[in-house]
């Protein structure tokens, strides 16, 4: 693998081709927030808060760092006005989901993002998918998936796998910004299994 | 039919169909595109056939149910050739007279156009002011053939630029040729389709994929469906040809589930082109193969998007991929795919039979060739119209559309659907060019223009649009579902009379981060609409909220 010196943040960096700008910055000591990103998982580019600016030969672009690949000269800034405006109005389409969400507040406070500015939304979930993911890529399980489309997208355990699967794994939940995980797992159980995650753990 | 197996064989086989039929002998094209089939063509075409059965017609008289003719508004239609002579809105019951008179050589006065204001009429095709303003190279051929049968297609010298380019032109040229007429693809981007292939061509790699983009799926959008249902050949021939220039040897027609006659049709195209040794094993003798498997969506608009459509090939969900690399490189199961629209395919067999050279003098200066538009919206005569790039949108939208109805003044034309733009009546001179429309704000995109007139309430407009997109987008990323999302509540608000100060501002932050962070087109374009309206309408606006707040006022008081 050959190597590729760009430059982040004005600070010369060294990196392999074939990593993204997100692990080069990382490497670097350079910090990028992320929401939808885990380092067990493949890069899914979605949550869009790793957005950086690059210069390619004179031209501007805002791309996604968790998925964009280094390459030589490459110019990157993690912070400009333009990349504090997309984290800003993100965040705040994320808070009228999950206003109290540890994660969110706290990349709200950096970027002056105001929890109140759009009007709140019933479902706490961000559809980050870290819980679909991670169950299919890392337990290659599948118990919990997407459904639906647009804005009525949604995360839904699936009855018959999470019945068999998720009394004794559960590690999605610690993974999950907003709890949502947890809650919508809780309610499968309610509704499709109740009483087998006591017959499942043997405690009964 | 037998397999042909050489350029001579093609020819004599298309010598034997131009000498079977007689030129003066009198055929009637009816319209049985999707808009007068609404209109009860089906049933014109019935009693035409019908009445045909009768003694001592059948050899004097030919009928012939077609793909779309273009104007709509006045259907259904029905041409009579030689001569072209036009009737409209032709009722089953108009049959017998329109049989007798034909036989005779006379024309029925009551059924030809009729201008609504002076009275004039116009008998034949090229005499009505719809059609005489518009140069037909795509859509033209529609009334001359039968969808269902090749032979009308090899009878207008279909599939010669085909046998041209396996026989005569190595690959390199054949990209060279398109390169040279500056192609650029209809589907919505305006990109160069030369350069394009060439990507695919040069990419590493032994398996390719050819795409036609048939998933024609925005409000306002009818041109794709009416070429391709109308002129399944057409569509194809350019295909194989690409296929023949990058060097692959399978295709794929991506299209509509919900689109019944278009499937039926290229189902029907793809079986005969086949048969006659046109498309699979050794096309015509070359040692050439190339096969298509025809597709369909599952009912969800950003299908469309390339990547989108590409993994919905794969039998995956129609999701577009976030990853930085082209299509043209790593596509269809990661192998360079190239896909071009219905109309950019439809495009290529004139370039190579009349050359690039013929081509680029049609257009501007960077836009070439005709461009089809779906003209509709309030306006006196909407159809499918066809005219060279840099033909004024006030040709479009006067001489050919007679303007808006009812004697209202045009507020603005819109562009692109749901994914274009608005700009006002007083750039009505602008030229159809990609670029300049673009500039303007109102990107040509895959060709739907929509007429708004003066009672237009352009903030219920961009309202309508979002609420399309915001049910046919994926859901996957945060700026294009929450950001739809925000906008359609806050659009829908101002439009109930509860808008409130601070709307714009809002507004203008979720329209400037969905086109800058979305993943893919549909995200990055969802907010065009709204942003072309807050440039040229923000009065219409401000006045709405401005009421919504007072009487938020006076409600609390």
């Amino acid at each position: 693998m050959s190597e590729a010196l760009l430059q982040i943040d004005g600070k010369a960096v060294k990196a392999t081709e074939g990593m993204t700008v997100l692990q080069a910055a990382q490497q670097a000591g350079i910090s990028i927030p992320t929401l939808c990103h885990h380092e067990q998982l493949e890069p899914y580019g979605v949550c869009r808060i790793c957005m950086v600016e690059v210069e390619v030969r004179g031209r501007k672009n805002y791309v996604v760092s968790c998925l964009y690949p280094v390459a030589r000269d490459l110019v990157v800034r993690t912070r400009s006005e333009g990349v504090d405006k997309i984290r800003r109005v993100i965040l705040e389409e994320l808070l009228a989901h999950a206003p109290d969400s540890p994660a969110l507040v706290a990349l709200a406070q950096e970027y002056g993002a105001d929890r109140d500015r759009f009007e709140k939304e019933s479902s706490f979930c961000i559809l980050c998918g870290l819980c679909v993911r991670y169950c299919a890529e890392v337990k290659q399980k599948n118990a919990v998936g997407f459904i639906e489309q647009g804005p009525r997208r949604e995360i839904s355990f699936i009855p018959e796998i999470a019945s068999k699967e998720c009394w004794d794994c559960q590690e999605c939940f610690a993974l999950c910004p907003t709890s949502y995980a947890q809650a919508a797992y809780f309610l499968t159980e309610a509704l499709a299994f109740p009483g087998k995650r006591r017959a499942g753990s043997h405690s009964a | 039919m037998t397999k042909l197996h050489s350029a001579a064989e093609l020819e004599n086989l298309r010598a034997g169909i131009l000498s079977s039929r007689d030129p003066a002998q009198p055929c009637i094209a009816v319209c049985a595109g999707a808009g007068c089939r609404g209109a009860d063509a089906g049933r014109v075409v019935g009693a035409i056939e019908e009445e045909i059965g009768k003694p001592g017609l059948a050899d004097k008289v030919n009928v012939r149910a077609t793909g779309c003719h273009g104007f709509c508004e006045k259907g259904p239609n029905v041409v009579i050739s030689p001569g072209d002579i036009c009737y409209f809105e032709v009722k089953p019951e108009d049959v017998p007279e329109i049989l007798a008179r034909t036989i005779k050589g006379e024309v029925i006065e009551r059924l030809v156009y009729a201008h609504p204001d002076t009275g004039q009429k116009a008998v034949h095709l090229g005499e009505v002011p719809f059609y005489k303003h518009q140069t037909r190279l795509l859509i033209g051929d529609n009334p001359k053939i039968d969808p269902m049968r090749i032979e009308d297609y090899l009878a207008l010298g279909g599939y010669a630029a085909l046998s041209k380019v396996l026989f005569e032109m190595s690959p390199g040229q054949v990209l060279d040729e398109v390169k040279k007429a500056n192609l650029r693809g209809r589907g919505g981007g305006g990109f160069p389709a030369g350069l394009k292939w060439e990507t695919a061509k040069n990419a590493p790699g032994d398996d390719k994929y050819v795409i036609v983009n048939a998933h024609e799926g925005e409000p306002g959008a009818f041109m794709d469906r009416a070429l391709f249902t109308g002129n399944p050949h057409k569509v194809l021939e350019g295909l194989i040809i690409g296929a023949y220039a990058i060097g692959s040897h399978r295709g794929f027609i991506y299209t509509r589930h919900d689109s019944p006659q278009l499937i039926k049709h290229v189902r029907n195209a793809l079986a005969q082109a086949e048969e006659v040794g046109l498309l699979g094993e050794n096309i015509l003798g070359t040692g050439f193969d190339f096969r298509v498997e025809l597709h369909f969506d599952v009912g969800i608009f950003v299908s469309g998007e390339s990547s989108a459509l590409m993994r919905s090939i794969e039998g995956n969900p129609p999701e577009p991929r976030p990853k930085y690399i082209r299509t043209s490189v790593a596509g269809i199961w990661d192998k360079p795919s190239n896909l071009n629209n219905v109309e950019t395919w439809a495009n290529v067999p004139q370039i190579i039979s009349r050359g690039a050279d013929w081509y680029t003098s049609i257009g501007t200066e960077r836009s070439k060739g005709t461009k089809l538009i779906s003209l509709s919206g309030n306006v006196v005569n909407s159809g499918v119209v066809e005219v060279p790039m840099g033909t004024p949108l006030r040709t479009i939208v006067y001489d050919i559309g007679g303007g808006a109805p009812g004697g209202k003044a045009p507020k603005a034309v819109h562009f692109g659907g749901p994914m274009g733009g608005s700009i006002p009546e007083r750039f009505i001179d602008t030229p159809l060019d990609f670029d300049e429309l673009a500039a303007l704000g109102a990107p040509i995109g895959a060709g739907g223009l929509l007429v708004m007139d003066e009672e237009t309430d352009m903030v219920d407009v961009a309202r309508y649009f979002l609420e399309f997109l915001t049910n046919e987008s994926c859901g996957k990323c945060v700026p294009c579902r929450e950001g739809m999302r925000q906008m359609l509540k806050i659009l829908t608000n101002i439009t109930i009379g509860k808008g409130k100060s601070g709307d714009i501002g809002r507004l203008e932050d979720l329209s400037d981060v969905t086109g800058l962070a979305c993943l893919c087109a549909l995200g990055k374009t969802a907010a065009d609409p709204l942003r072309s309206m807050l440039r040229y309408f923000r009065d219409e606006y401000e006045t709405q909220i401005a009421r919504g707040s007072e009487a938020g006022r006076s409600e609390t008081r």
